[in-house]
């Protein structure tokens, strides 16, 4: 009886395994537009010469020109450096504004589900009562009380925003911690903190890392939202949200006051949210 | 490659049959080269192994394959229309009135979220241009012939609400609602006990003499295809392997495969000593042995075994095998004095 | 009698969490950086102005019986005082809630009307140049500030073609209707890319089961195909994905009545945010997170009405 011959000698090519994330359209779509975006805001030294508060009211409201790429507002500050600048601000604020709530439900999430018990319900029945709220709404209200500015942001977002983590996390972990490996590290007599650190975050992280991008895209159009109403950033420092606010009343005449700003915010938003596809697709297991 | 020619009485006829997937490691060869008559009034069985092409033969006559899947050759000839040539629109005429199917997972197979009767009662609708009235009827005179007990009410459940058999019998009436010339059946007893795949054969048989249908009934059990089928086609790998009376395949079987299936099956009314099962492996259809696709599970193999690829052979009687040393078969088969 | 205790006891599970709520908005003034009546009063804080606070709100007592002379108030419909417009709270909410409830509601049917089509058209040739432009225009949508869209939209059709009226309710049915098209559709062109995302996911897994491949052995045409069949089971999850997203749906109301001039609680909590009227801003949190509980509820019970297996499975 001779052996089977089962390796397959592939007769016609059959779509291409997506393995490598370079090979990720949305992915690799994503990053560079973010890329680009951080690049050019954070080097916005190097694209432009004036400063994002220096007000010029010889030159107010002007349109596109070779002085000013994107024109000036009514206090005659080049749009094209608030953009930059104010691009630094949100970003940098985003950016940092995703860290406290992921940190925060990430624990949270590794404890309820590890642990469960009356230690899960607690923290489930915490996140329930979060979750009941709209977040912007918890968000305005929390800046209302904390009083407008950078720090409230912070605060209010990490306040309402580490649910989504905890749930995301603990649900991971509920199916993790049935796994061998995790068995095997428990059986070998490690604490429940080696346990839950060493070996199982680092396999239920990635869900997170996901939900993290589009997190940061909620979390922008919150701080632009908020500084809109004037509860956010605070004049003079320059961001997008108040930039719009700023051209609102030139809309009919100067439409690239408060249109530009939003295109930005759109971008970045596509960026980031092509990354997250892109992420989700990759580490997906295969499917057709 | 097939030798033979379809009778002039034949309701269905298949020639030359090609079904390729486009998998992630590569295209398979799932149907390569089936051909299959169909009297009018008859039931065929098809025969095989998980993985044999049986399934996708039976989507590819209605043209419900998967999207992965497509006919790259051959011809389905129903009543004079290659129905491999028709669109969508076209194929729907034909889906109900003149052909149906039965599936094998009857909770998976029918719509959760619809009651029973206006699933059957959906076909007459659509095709016949019955009222809503008239279908209801009809669906109700179909749930007493199938017996499904208390019809009037039973036709507002659910489908979860119903046992297994009885989901099936459903199907059944689905099938017939339009009093097709031809219904195929994928295993529709697969998924159910022992106690009711009898009854629900038994309804099948009985409704296809009473009303004079022909059956395509596809199948890894063979005692199964004894109970309902007039004749059968062995299949392996993608294509017939043999062909003949259920009788004849059963009693003496000509294919090295179809002995080890015959081998293999219990059967209650001849208990043999010991089962043989057929050792090895069903064979990758993406890159299938060479010559004969069998050889390297089948103990008679020999050199010219690997090198052609067997055709079908007509044999007397109208019975046909691919296999090129039959006469083994007969031989072993006299000795271990197989079952019938 | 299965759906009746289905509902009954959604209800009751719902009840730890309503009080939840209620704690998290009565802990919204402790949160409030020193003393909070005078925080809250500004440069109207004279001693006599904070006195009155205090007592209103009980600021001496422990936490617990602060908190339940909160509930006994609440529970007797008591949102508390007004400090700008000196009229309790309840009034106010109450006079100006249909306008919110009408936007949610035109917003979810505008966002529905939309949604489906796009979903059916991506979801019937999966990976086709179709699928693809389905699937990425909502990304767009996903980082669009809605102030902003909601500014264009404004000044583009109502401002410069006059389409629509610039702000407002309107008055009427048609009034309504038209007055607050531009609300709406801002509100459900946010809610849309998850919607559209998530109903295509639910239509693929659909067309991918049996019964969808039993109808079409039946020779079920194409409309009929899709609409009794698949889509009527991918509402299902649908409905589901929907009823979480409401968050977002009432959350985007906030500053859309803002722009426009919509008389509704959001724009009523933005305005009690400049006015520095700490009582509405904390009734309105309260209230929105009642209504959110709510559509939950709504959600489970549409789901169970909609799936015919859910009620047995129970």
């Amino acid at each position: 009886m001779s052996a089977i011959a089962l390796a397959p000698a592939v007769t016609e090519r059959a779509t291409p395994r997506r393995a490598h994330w370079y090979r990720q359209p949305a992915l690799l779509a994503g990053l560079i537009i973010v890329a680009l975006i951080l690049f050019v805001c954070i080097a916005a030294p190097l694209f432009t010469s004036y400063n994002p508060d220096t007000q010029n009211l010889n030159a107010t409201l002007q349109s596109f020109s070779g002085h000013h790429l994107l024109g000036t507002d009514q206090e005659g500050r080049d749009t094209f450096t608030r953009l930059l600048y104010g691009g630094r601000t949100d970003l940098r604020i985003a950016f940092i504004a995703v860290l406290f709530p992921f940190v925060l439900g990430t624990i949270l999430g590794s404890v309820a589900g590890y642990f469960g018990g009356w230690v899960d319900m607690i923290i489930m029945r915490l996140v329930d009562i979060v979750v009941a709220f709209p977040f912007f709404v918890l968000v305005i209200a929390l800046v209302f009380v904390l009083g407008a500015g950078e720090r409230s942001i912070y605060v209010a977002i990490t306040l309402v925003g580490w649910v989504s983590y905890a749930r995301i996390v603990r649900g991971e972990i509920l199916v993790a911690k049935r796994q061998e490996y995790v068995l095997a590290a428990q059986a070998g007599g490690l604490s429940s903190l080696r346990v839950m650190a060493r070996h199982l975050l680092p396999n239920v992280i990635t869900q997170a890392i996901i939900y993290a991008m589009s997190d940061i895209v909620q979390d922008i159009l919150a701080i632009v939202t908020l500084s809109y109403l004037g509860l956010g950033i605070q004049p003079p420092a320059p961001d997008w949200g108040t930039m719009i606010a700023d051209g609102q009343n030139f809309l009919t005449t100067h439409w690239q006051l408060t249109t530009i700003p939003g295109l930005a915010v759109v971008v970045t938003g596509l960026g980031l949210s092509l990354i997250g596809d892109g992420l989700a697709d990759l580490l997906r297991p295969g499917q057709s | 490659m097939t030798g033979i020619a379809g009778a002039a009485g034949d309701l269905l006829t298949v020639s030359d049959l090609h079904v390729r997937i486009h998998a992630r490691h590569g295209v398979v060869r799932a149907v390569d080269g089936v051909s299959l008559e169909v009297p009018a009034g008859e039931a065929v069985g098809l025969v095989g192994e998980s993985g044999s092409g049986k399934s996708m033969t039976l989507r590819a006559i209605l043209g419900v394959l998967p999207p992965e899947a497509q006919i790259t050759a051959g011809q389905v000839v129903l009543d004079g229309t290659d129905l491999t040539q028709l669109d969508t629109r076209q194929l729907n005429n034909f889906r109900g009135p003149k052909i149906a199917m039965i599936f094998q997972e009857p909770m998976s197979a029918l719509n959760p979220v619809m009651r029973v009767g206006p699933q059957i009662a959906e076909g007459p609708l659509v095709h016949l241009g019955l009222t809503r009235a008239q279908a209801a009827e009809r669906a109700l005179d179909l749930m007493r012939r199938v017996g499904i007990p208390d019809p009037e009410r039973r036709y507002r459940s659910f489908p979860h609400e119903f046992s297994g058999g009885m989901r099936q019998r459903v199907m059944i009436a689905m099938a017939l609602a339009c009093d097709p010339a031809l219904i195929l059946c994928d295993e529709p007893t697969t998924a159910l006990d022992v106690t009711i795949q009898d009854q629900i054969l038994r309804l099948l048989a009985k409704l296809c003499r009473e009303s004079g249908t022909s059956l395509v009934f596809v199948t890894h059990d063979l005692p199964v295809v004894a109970q309902v089928c007039h004749q059968v086609a062995v299949m392996y790998a993608g294509r017939i392997v043999e062909r003949g009376s259920v009788q004849e395949i059963l009693t003496s079987p000509q294919h090295p495969y179809t002995l080890g299936l015959v081998g293999s099956a219990p059967d209650i009314d001849h208990p043999r000593a010991s089962l043989t099962a057929i050792p090895g492996a069903p064979p990758s259809l993406v890159s299938p042995p060479p010559g004969c696709r069998f050889h390297p599970r089948c103990k008679f193999a020999e050199q010219d075994c690997q090198e052609i690829e067997p055709p079908l052979l007509l044999l007397a009687g109208g019975r046909a095998t691919a296999c090129l040393h039959h006469e083994r078969c007969s031989e072993v088969a006299e000795m271990e004095g197989a079952g019938q | 009698m299965g759906r009746m205790t289905f509902v009954i006891r959604r209800l009751l599970l719902l009840v730890p969490t309503a009080i939840g709520v209620t704690i998290i908005a009565f802990f919204m003034i402790h949160l409030i950086p020193g003393d909070p009546a005078r925080t809250i009063l500004g440069i109207h804080a004279t001693p006599k102005a904070i006195a009155i606070l205090h007592r209103q709100w009980g600021l001496n007592r422990p936490l617990a019986s602060q908190y339940w002379l909160f509930m006994d108030r609440l529970l007797h419909g008591n949102l508390g005082q007004s400090l700008y417009y000196n009229v309790p709270v309840a009034h106010l909410v109450t006079s100006r809630l249909p306008a919110t409830l009408w936007l949610i509601c035109y917003a979810a049917v505008i966002a529905v009307v939309i949604s489906v089509p796009l979903a059916m058209i991506a979801a019937s040739r999966k990976d086709a140049v179709r699928d693809h432009i389905v699937r990425a225009v909502p990304l767009l949508g996903l980082g669009m500030p809605a102030f902003w869209l909601a500014l264009i939209l404004q000044t583009e059709l109502a401002v410069r073609f006059r389409l629509f009226p610039v702000t407002g309710y309107g008055s009427g049915v048609v009034g309504h209707l038209h007055s607050m098209f531009l609300p709406s559709l801002v509100v459900a062109i946010a809610l849309c890319p998850v919607v559209i995302r998530s109903l295509r996911a639910s239509m693929l897994n659909v067309l991918g089961a049996e019964f969808v491949t039993t109808a079409r052995a039946k020779g079920v045409g194409s409309l009929r195909l899709f609409v009794r069949h698949v889509l009527r089971n991918a509402v299902i999850p649908a409905v589901t994905v929907l009823g979480i997203n409401i968050g977002f749906l009432i959350g985007g109301t906030l500053i859309v009545e803002q722009v426009f001039a919509v008389p509704g609680i959001g724009s009523l909590m933005i305005n009690s945010i400049f006015q520095r009227d700490f009582p509405v801003v904390q009734a309105i949190a309260l209230v929105f997170g009642v209504m959110v509980v709510l559509v939950n509820l709504l959600t489970d019970v549409a789901y169970a009405a909609l799936d015919p297996r859910v009620r047995f499975d129970r």
